[in-house]
């Protein structure tokens, strides 16, 4: 009889952390499991002096245009995301300038901006919720820290082309470059392994 | 033509002894045999330091058959020994699988771009020798898009001056870690094995250097240490595993255990850490939430030459 109750408590413990666990949800973007820490990276650095944009926006007229931009050069001249159909304000907020908004106006801080990438890349944003697309660093059984779609995607640019390790408010991440890797030194030939 | 005559024994002559009384009898008195152990102990011994071994080591039990306290020393000596070759302290443990887990590796191939970072992040974690031999756990392949995964069609040593190249798709080759592993089977003294959590691995001081089991691997996925490896101190890894990437001496083979000695530990290999599209993905088979798992439920799953039935632990996959 013994054994047998000793099973059942097992068990009934078992199935009672199961209920007051249950599959967790990140307070970020990716799903966590029960037993992991999901820890989201730094976002890489805004170009220098242009965050709040509501600092020189806030002054400005508020024009919906679609038109060439006098100013922003850095991305207006890299700008290659369906360019030919969409431009800044299909992203960017023209009410508050210091966040994003989605195609149903609901407006998203920047950085939650994966919700907007969601939007058209739904089967990047599922896989990258359950870690399959992007990348995780830290535990495989716990803590892990997972990178944002912004970490090797530029939004204005997104084809993936290259990363470089940057400092965020002393902490290390991840910013897309444009430039393409440079891959490392090719292994030795047998014939060159005596040289 | 006459017939090799027969000795024949003659009347007064004595009988020839059996075998077990020449063995017990006179003729090999104790003191001579004694004489003939200590001689032969004593060659054995001298064999032994000429070729750099330690006499510990050559009477060391199979890793299998070490009681915890005889585990204890062989990891002391290591460490001793480490200090006298490269002077820095190192923690050399042995880690055992956990119950409950199975590894699996996942690779995108549709993410790779061949930077070969994993390669290089692989030799410095794993004590690899880096010259003279240079021994790479990684090989990552260039593949023509127009012929698919196809070994005829594949080049180690591509070089360029940005990846990915245009009609180029990457496919890098490790250690499949095998369920069926050739290399363990062809192994003439055991020093190969399979543990529990999957991860293949050698004792290197029980390997002998035939390279049976280099011949034996389809993937090329075990290198030889030709000369005493080259590794400099200031290089070296101070957080080893007796069955991972604690420095090799020459003539033994080595090869890819997911890290063993990060795995073991929970880390992800840095293989996986490196990644700079994040292509690798690693965790527990056993586990229905694991990113591998979620993986193989979803996407577009093979592996490496499965005709061989090596049946690997070892996934390479389309995320796209």
């Amino acid at each position: 009889m013994g054994p047998r109750i000793g099973w059942f408590l097992l068990l009934a413990a078992g199935a009672g952390s199961f209920i007051a666990v249950g599959p967790a949800v990140a307070a970020g973007g990716a799903a966590a499991t029960a037993s992991e820490t999901l820890v989201e990276a730094e976002a890489p650095p805004f170009s220098e002096g242009i965050f709040p944009c509501s600092s020189c926006h806030g002054d400005l007229p508020k024009n919906g245009e679609r038109r060439e931009l006098a100013f922003h050069d850095e991305q207006q001249s890299i700008f290659s995301h369906d360019a030919e159909h969409r431009w800044c304000l299909d992203c960017h907020d023209l009410e508050n300038r210091d966040v994003l908004h989605l195609t149903s106006g609901a407006k998203v801080k920047f950085s939650e901006s994966y919700l907007l990438c969601g939007q058209c890349h739904g089967d990047k944003l599922r896989d990258w919720r359950l870690g399959i697309h992007g990348k995780r660093v830290g535990r495989w059984d716990g803590a892990k820290t997972y990178f944002l779609c912004v970490n090797c995607h530029n939004p204005h640019a997104p084809r993936f082309k290259g990363v470089a390790e940057v400092v965020v408010d002393g902490k290390p991440t991840v910013a897309p470059t444009q430039e393409f890797l440079k891959p490392e030194p090719r292994p030795r030939r047998p014939e060159e392994q005596r040289q | 033509m006459t017939s090799p005559r027969l000795p024949l024994l003659r009347s007064g002559e004595p009988s020839p002894r059996h075998p077990e009384e020449a063995v017990a009898g006179e003729a090999l008195s104790p003191g001579r045999r004694a004489f003939l152990r200590t001689a032969a102990a004593g060659a054995a011994m001298a064999a032994l330091s000429s070729c750099g071994t330690g006499v510990e080591e050559f009477f060391q039990k199979h890793f299998k058959e070490l009681k915890p306290d005889e585990l204890a020393r062989v990891l002391a000596r290591i460490e001793r020994r480490n200090r006298e070759r490269f002077g820095r302290d190192t923690k050399v443990g042995a880690e055992g699988p956990r119950a409950g887990v199975f590894f699996g590796y996942g690779l995108d191939i549709s993410r790779c771009v061949g930077c070969r970072r994993c390669v290089y992040a692989c030799v410095r974690e794993n004590n690899q020798s880096r010259r003279h031999p240079q021994i790479h756990w990684i090989q990552v392949l260039e593949m023509e898009k127009e012929h698919g995964v196809d070994l005829s069609h594949a080049d180690l040593y591509y070089e360029a001056d940005a990846v990915p190249r245009p009609g180029k798709f990457y496919f890098p080759v490790q250690c499949q870690q095998c369920r069926n592993p050739p290399c363990v089977r062809t192994c003439p003294t055991g020093a190969t094995w399979k543990e529990p959590d999957g991860i293949v691995v050698i004792d290197y001081n029980w390997c002998i250097g035939c390279r049976c089991c280099m011949s034996a691997c389809p993937y090329g996925a075990r290198h030889f240490n030709w000369a005493n490896p080259t590794l400099a101190a200031e290089e070296l890894n101070p957080d080893e595993h007796y069955l991972g990437n604690r420095p090799r001496p020459k003539g033994v083979v080595e090869k890819c255990t997911f890290c063993i000695q990060r795995t073991r530990r929970g880390r992800y290999p840095a293989c996986v850490e490196v990644c700079p599209v994040g292509a690798r993905k690693f965790g527990n088979l056993l586990d229905p939430e694991s990113e591998i798992r979620r993986v193989m439920e979803t996407k577009r799953v093979f592996v490496f030459k499965e005709e061989l039935a090596t049946q690997p632990q070892f996934y390479y996959f389309y995320a796209t």
